[in-house]
């Protein structure tokens, strides 16, 4: 195993919700995410996919202290040091916020249409103070061309450029103070089909040159599938499984997995789409259900799941799940062993 | 449209010739859609492929006449429109206000858009607004409505309708309010129906559910649907024909096997290469390179030959490909092919 940069443990965050009477209400929790332990690898790529409402954007979030987890331990190995996320304040955690930055979603809605690019990819190193004057503008220059981005386009505005340029924008303002990790929140959701792949290939390239290590979040399993060495999904607010991405596409042990993966459209009109069906909407992470979270909508569910909690543990090497029948069933990918490709 | 004699056993439903739409704008005028034809058969599902500024919705914005002030169709456009008792109408010679054109407006032709939360008034109940819909287009009482409200809303899964019907669309969640979405058009048991990007927005559980049951309902009704979206894995699941767009152009027509196996046009391909599948993991994707044109700097010629790798320079850039057929229901615009 290779070194680890980042690991995370039972991370809680839980939000506060006041109840509607006055006085003497008893304050309830959001429990957005429920306990969630897991490791980034330097230099892979993890993918983080679950539906609206899973937790997967505050896992995120919490990770770069965009939001105070409740509960639970972020570590970072940097430079032969360990540091705990959530221990630091102050000036000491904005200092670090060099190693960890955010790609965002929407490239029309993360750029300040009043801002030229060149001050755009520039704000990182002026907000921690990481380079003055022609400094400044040298980094700047070097970032923008890794990006693949036209130096001479540096003085002009957002708004002159097409969704797949800003995106690009976007991606050089998270690289230009040298971060070893980075999130990648829906990344390229919004880009059109022809834009997406540009980018991805990009994200790819410049991972390969610089060791960069990506938490990608996104709703496209295909996208997620392809980026991402291994896997993680996410149902309210805790983990059902994570594995090496071929293994969880082929041999998915959780029933979720199962559910999520054969609800995706394939390109290919001679296979039909069988989707498992799953009973209900995802209940409310206020009253999360007992057991398996997941026993309300279960096709397999027996009367264990709904009293006791799973055990999150590992069933094959690098393959955690988290259900009472990891051994027992016999659960369908989308694709066969054979059929998938070695990522990266 | 002449894609083939095959087609004729078919019912026609809706003919689209030549459509042109363009805008008024400061800039100049936009010519969001031009020249298009394409017809809808009874019980078929066309998808239209395209990414932003390929002119999909405006297009079927322009069949139900729901298009700003701003835009113009041009005079030689055609859309005809076939009722079930063989009358043909004529949509752009109807006024957009028009009792005629009211009728066909939600009656005859539903429509699905892409955000199901906009598209419901939040101060109102799910059910008074389907009730409203099917007063305004069926001889029924209030009472009825309201009972074809609540067997509606049962019939696209929603479960205790008859106590969603009086709940308010934020009480709802996104699948769910999708749904009631499809159920305020089909209450009106309309015989085409448009969803423009329907599941876009939603989880892919969802999706394949909402997918599942136009097909359903689809089947059941008779009816034939209009499927625009940008997701090739979806259009592949659910049309029978599809037509890949470009800025405001058909590339290529054929039905979903042709398209995803036999590609024929440059755009086509490349689009296929370019998505992540499950099945080539691993596979650098191949990029298409350059950018979507600007809109107020269409190229001439072939609208995809800024970007075409296979572009012959002194015909691509200057003229424009005819209609090519590969099969009785395939074809293409391209050079190569003619």
């Amino acid at each position: 195993m290779s070194d680890i940069l980042l690991e995370i443990k039972n991370l809680k965050v839980h939000f506060p919700i006041r109840s509607k009477q006055f006085f003497g209400g008893s304050t309830t929790y959001v429990k957005a995410v429920d306990g969630v332990s897991f490791y980034i690898e330097k230099g892979e790529t993890l993918g983080l996919v679950g539906e609206s409402g899973s937790g997967k954007t505050t896992v995120g979030r919490s990770i770069l202290r965009a939001i105070e987890p409740t509960e639970g331990q972020v570590t970072f190995n940097v430079d032969g040091q360990t540091v705990d996320l959530s221990q630091l304040q102050g000036k000491e955690l904005r200092a670090f916020r060099k190693h960890m930055q955010l790609i965002f979603q929407d490239p029309y809605s993360s750029l300040n249409p009043r801002m030229t690019v060149r001050d755009i990819i520039a704000e990182p190193l002026v907000a921690i103070k990481l380079a003055k004057g022609k400094e400044v503008d040298e980094r700047v220059r070097e970032t923008a061309a890794l990006c693949k981005l036209n130096l001479e386009y540096l003085r002009r505005f957002p708004h002159a450029f097409s969704g797949g340029q800003r995106q690009r924008i976007g991606i050089a303002r998270a690289l230009i103070s040298r971060p070893q990790f980075i999130i990648c929140y829906e990344s390229v959701s919004a880009l059109d089909v022809s834009i997406q792949a540009e980018v991805l290939n990009l994200l790819m390239d410049l991972q390969a040159e610089l060791g960069l290590t990506y938490l990608f979040i996104a709703h496209d399993l295909s996208v997620v599938a392809h980026i991402s060495k291994r896997v993680a999904v996410m149902y309210l607010g805790q983990f059902v499984e994570l594995a090496p991405t071929k293994q969880l596409f082929s041999a998915p042990k959780h029933p979720y997995t199962e559910a999520l993966m054969s609800a995706i459209p394939e390109v290919n009109p001679d296979v039909e789409m069988v989707p498992v069906h799953l009973k209900g909407e995802i209940p409310s992470p206020v009253n999360p259900p007992s057991g398996c979270r997941f026993h309300t909508r279960c096709p397999y569910v027996e009367d264990v799941c709904r009293t006791e909690m799973p055990e999150w543990r590992e069933i094959a090497e690098g393959h955690f799940a988290a259900c009472h029948f990891v051994d027992s069933l016999q659960l369908k990918g989308t694709v066969t062993a054979d059929s998938i490709g070695v990522v990266n | 449209m002449d894609i083939g004699t095959e087609q004729i056993d078919w019912d026609t439903l809706l003919e689209v010739q030549d459509l042109k739409v363009s805008f008024k704008t400061d800039e100049g005028i936009i010519l969001a859609v031009n020249g298009i034809s394409f017809s809808v058969q009874r019980g078929q599902t066309l998808g239209i492929v395209g990414e932003s500024g390929s002119g999909k919705s405006v297009s079927t914005k322009a069949i139900m006449q729901l298009l700003p002030r701003t835009a113009v169709v041009d005079k030689n456009s055609s859309i005809t429109w076939h009722r079930e008792n063989g009358e043909t109408v004529e949509i752009t010679q109807l006024k957009k206000g028009g009792r005629e054109m009211r009728r066909i407006r939600g009656g005859e032709i539903g429509m699905i858009f892409q955000e199901p939360m906009s598209s419901f008034s939040p101060v109102h109940t799910i059910g008074n607004q389907i009730i409203e819909a099917v007063l305004a287009h069926r001889q029924v009482s209030k009472q009825e409505a309201r009972e074809i409200a609540i067997d509606m809303l049962d019939k696209v899964g929603i479960s205790n309708p008859s106590v969603r019907v009086d709940q308010y669309s934020f009480e709802l969640s996104g699948g769910m309010r999708q749904r009631a979405m499809i159920a305020v058009t089909l209450s009106m048991n309309p015989s085409l129906l448009i969803a423009d990007e329907p599941t876009t927005s939603l989880d892919v559980t969802i999706q394949a559910q909402i997918l599942e049951l136009m097909n359903q309902l689809r089947e059941e009704f008779n009816m034939a649907v209009i499927f625009i979206t940008h997701n090739l894995g979806v259009i592949a699941q659910v049309a029978d024909e599809v037509a890949v767009m470009y800025l405001g152009q058909i590339l290529e027509r054929g039905t979903a096997k042709e398209i995803i196996n036999q590609p024929q046009h440059p755009y086509t391909q490349s689009l296929l290469k370019a998505i992540p599948r499950l099945d080539h993991l691993g596979k650098r994707l191949t990029a298409i390179g350059g950018d979507i044109p600007s809109p107020l700097e269409r190229p001439g010629g072939c609208p995809f030959h800024t970007r075409c790798e296979q572009a012959i320079s002194g015909v691509c850039d200057t003229q424009i490909p005819t209609l090519t057929p590969i099969s009785n229901t395939h074809t293409v615009h391209c050079f190569l092919y003619e």
